[in-house]
């Protein structure tokens, strides 16, 4: 176990920190809206709670448990030698935030930062789960994630663990750098959204008998679009706070991760404008959205080391991958993802990561490609794995899908007892009164 | 067919592990990271055409 000092901030980069954090929660909220707009009308009510519940488990196992294996660069963890190299490889902090100092001290920064970081990965798996993830179910599984899987992937990434030593260990670049979270909430969510639409299934009557899907259009597209223009502000926040906190960038430098975040984000869903309007003969609502979070997501991982114009090709290749990622899962793989959070978190969110290897520069960067690799080789071998068994587990016991009458009714009525609309359900006795 | 997938993305993960573990940075750690992620995209294969496999069963 080894123990370090927490490295400082000055008072100027600790109050701008603060400030980019209070935005945050925007990006919760605009993925929500996303979620719920991109849903069945009759699911509407229920994925916003279901939002917030999960926003909830996810903070308070995060409390619990979670800070506990993850910790925060320089604090106490357990390391094990291996051929000479010392690798740290989980966080030794007490339960309950016991070892976070106050004050306005860089941990206690990372520790908020993070409780709402948590709890945008947890918001993840909802979209891939609309119309058919119980809300109990989507708690439990929600607890797995704040509790097991994100805090182990973040600490290796951000607590000072064996991702972040592959520079000083092997001589590569500056280590598995992420500074946004393209790996460590995004492509976590992302993960954990894969392994909930294989384990749930389809939304009854997406495919037919010879397995074509159906079109199932989200209810509401100004929700959707609302949604992006809220998760902007979300990401300068988590971007930006990211940068000073997880790649030492200097308050001055806010401003050049902020104009990378919004290149990437606008090229991004101009790029799936163009090619749906291309393809289709007129833009698609839905997946100009879609490109525009993955642009969004994309940019998370090298904000803080991208020049605008390889700010601007990777939303360009971001945008590209979501429009053809979400109808390769829909028509040739099956996988139902309403929202197409596979697309935009999972395959957005490595993009980016590997995004940061081929474009960024920074001084003595050899091997920082196969350091981005290796960070996603350990999404793909066990992130993907641990998460799917949890979950493949987790529903043995408390199955997670919603019974087919449920479905029928709609999870409003069948799990809460009313729907998000009521005016809109024309009654007999309106009709009949003068 | 699922679970040898899932096992050749354990398996690939293992041998990104060993190289970074083992070699000395001048040694062709890349190279070796480069062949484990090759394995890890085949599981990926084999995991999704699982999936496919027992859609169309069901149908």
């Amino acid at each position: 176990m080894t123990h370090a000092p927490v490295p400082g901030l000055s008072e100027t980069a600790t109050a701008l920190c603060v400030l980019l954090i209070f935005l945050v929660p925007l990006a919760a909220a605009g993925l929500s809206l996303i979620n719920a707009g991109l849903g069945r009308s009759r699911s509407a009510a229920h994925s916003m709670l279901s939002s917030l519940a999960v926003l909830a488990v996810a903070v308070l196992v995060y409390f619990l448990c979670g800070f506990s294996w993850q910790g925060f660069a320089a604090g106490p963890a357990h390391v094990v030698t291996v051929a000479g190299k010392a690798w740290n490889w989980i966080a030794a902090e007490p339960f309950f935030f016991g070892g976070v100092p106050r004050g306005g001290s860089a941990a206690s920064l990372v520790a908020l930062l993070q409780m709402l970081s948590v709890g945008l990965a947890a918001l993840i798996p909802l979209g891939a789960g609309t119309d058919r993830w119980r809300l109990g179910a989507a708690c439990a599984s929600t607890a797995l994630l704040a509790g097991c899987t994100y805090p182990l992937f973040a600490h290796w990434v951000w607590g000072g663990g064996w991702l972040a030593q592959l520079g000083v260990n092997c001589g590569l670049g500056r280590g598995f750098l992420d500074a946004g979270g393209a790996g460590c909430i995004q492509a976590v969510g992302g993960i954990t959204a894969w392994s909930i639409a294989c384990i749930l299934g389809p939304r009854r009557g997406k495919y037919g008998v010879d397995g074509a899907p159906a079109a199932i259009p989200g209810h509401n597209a100004v929700l959707v679009l609302l949604g992006c223009f809220l998760a902007l502000l979300g990401w300068f926040g988590l971007n930006c706070a990211g940068s000073i906190l997880f790649a030492g960038a200097a308050p001055a430098a806010v401003a050049g991760v902020a104009i990378d975040t919004m290149l990437a984000a606008a090229m991004a869903a101009l790029a799936a404008a163009a090619i749906t309007r291309a393809r289709f003969g007129r833009p698609d609502a839905s997946l100009c959205a879609n490109g525009w979070v993955a642009g969004l997501v994309a940019s998370s991982a090298a904000c803080a080391f991208l020049t605008p114009a390889a700010a601007v090709l990777t939303g360009l290749v971001a945008g590209a991958l979501v429009t053809f990622s979400v109808e390769w899962l829909d028509i040739h793989l099956g996988v139902d993802d309403p929202a197409g959070s596979i697309s935009v978190h999972a395959i957005g969110g490595i993009w980016g990561l590997l995004a940061l290897g081929i474009f960024a520069r920074i001084p003595g960067d050899s091997g920082q490609f196969a350091a981005q690799l290796v960070g996603v080789a350990t999404l793909l071998g066990f992130v993907l794995p641990l998460t799917y068994s949890l979950n493949w587990l987790l529903n043995r016991f408390y199955p997670q899908r919603v019974p087919a009458e449920g479905e029928r009714q709609g999870m409003d009525l069948y799990e809460l007892g009313a729907g998000a609309y009521p005016e809109f359900v024309i009654h007999r006795e309106d009709l009949t009164q003068g | 067919m699922r679970i040898a997938g899932f096992l050749l993305l354990l398996a690939g993960w293992g041998i990104v592990l060993s190289a970074i573990a083992l070699l000395r940075p001048a040694s062709p750690i890349a190279g070796f990271v480069t062949a484990g992620t090759g394995v890890e995209v085949l599981g990926l294969v084999l995991v999704i055409r699982s999936h496919r496999l027992i859609r169309r069963e069901r149908r």
